[in-house]
């Protein structure tokens, strides 16, 4: 089978991809490094507002998130349009808020407690009554350090 | 003489790499969470009682947002646009208006005597205000503190405020201290 060798003058030598499986390798265990598969899936709509002046958050274990928006098309035959709190994986009410941030807090280092920060990931088309709410229920739990979720624009 | 082990084939091996990788790729979330961070006031222990703290008229710049968000500035309806100058103004208080913040002069280190001012800004708002406008007052609301740092950063340092030290940014965060209540929610005007 010397069908391939090189015929007669010129032509271009082959390029070696024995290569190529490391190159794709290191670009393979690069992102699997920084992935960070999402937790929890989202059953509220929550497209976060602007917002210029947005900090980032450190440490994402220090943080504990609370959805607030309109359930998503698929759920809103069973709960309605109507804004709900979700945490973790299931709608919740405020009630249950006080609960989710003790067991937060207990599945914390004791050191770190102090430092728990809570992010509202709130739609922007919620209105402020039940974010008043939930705000009440942190202060009750003692949860003082939250994090309006918002998405940075840059300013004009 | 040992047989000769036949050769793997090793040119799929690329084909399956690829194949991890682009799976990695699609879930990758390399988001960064961003956000405005804020302190909420601790809730008031019902068995002490309460003394009003006497905050001075001329102290507070009350701001207020009803349920067509709306603003109301001290009184006065006033444009989204207007209020980071105005509540620059209310804080730093240039030309001594005795209607403005109050000024106290305090040792600062690393600064010296620096004027603090005494202002503080209410936040209220209505429980039908949408989340967008709540937002983007309090968007406005950090910016006017964040400016006024970046200032007398950049007039006692000479540098920008993000590459001050440590220290220097505690010290300016001393000089220009950032006090934004959200007042106990008040329910007005229904849902």
């Amino acid at each position: 089978m010397a069908r391939f060798q090189r015929k007669g003058k010129g032509g271009m030598p082959a390029i070696s991809t024995a290569s190529l499986p490391d190159i794709v390798f290191m670009l393979l265990f690069f992102f699997m490094v920084s992935t960070t598969l999402r937790e929890t899936s989202l059953m509220v709509k929550s497209s976060l507002p602007e917002a210029t002046e947005v900090a980032k958050l450190e440490k994402k274990s220090l943080v504990s998130y609370i959805y607030v928006g309109p359930p998503i098309k698929s759920m809103q035959t069973l709960y309605g349009t109507e804004p709900r709190i979700q945490l973790n994986d299931s709608f919740k009410t405020l009630d249950d808020i006080r609960d989710f941030i003790s067991s937060e807090r207990d599945a914390m280092s004791e050191s770190d407690r102090p430092l728990l920060t809570t992010s509202l990931k709130v739609d922007e088309e919620t209105r402020m009554g039940i974010v008043t709410d939930i705000k009440q229920e942190l202060r009750k739990a003692s949860a003082l350090k939250i994090n309006y979720a918002a998405r940075r624009v840059e300013k004009k | 003489m040992p047989r000769p082990v036949p050769e793997i084939n090793a040119s799929s091996m690329a084909d399956i790499a690829f194949l991890l990788l682009i799976f990695f790729l699609m879930t990758t979330t390399m988001n960064v969470d961003t956000g405005l961070a804020r302190m909420l006031p601790p809730m008031p222990d019902p068995n002490v009682k309460q003394d009003d703290v006497e905050v001075k008229k001329r102290n507070i710049f009350t701001v207020l947002i009803n349920k067509s968000d709306k603003l109301l500035v001290r009184g006065e309806p006033m444009d989204l646009s207007m209020l980071k100058d105005k509540t620059k103004e209310f804080v730093m208080n240039p030309n001594n208006d005795p209607n403005l913040a109050d000024q106290n002069e305090k040792e600062i280190p690393m600064i010296g005597m620096y004027k603090v001012s005494e202002g503080v800004v209410s936040l209220q708002n209505d429980r039908g205000t949408s989340y967008e406008m709540y937002m983007k007052v309090q968007n406005e609301l950090v910016a006017a503190y964040n400016e006024l740092r970046e200032d007398l950063s950049r007039s006692m340092f000479g540098k920008s405020y993000d590459k001050l030290s440590k220290e220097e940014q505690e010290a300016i965060g001393k000089a220009i201290p950032s006090r934004i209540s959200e007042a106990e929610p008040k329910n007005v005007g229904g849902k």
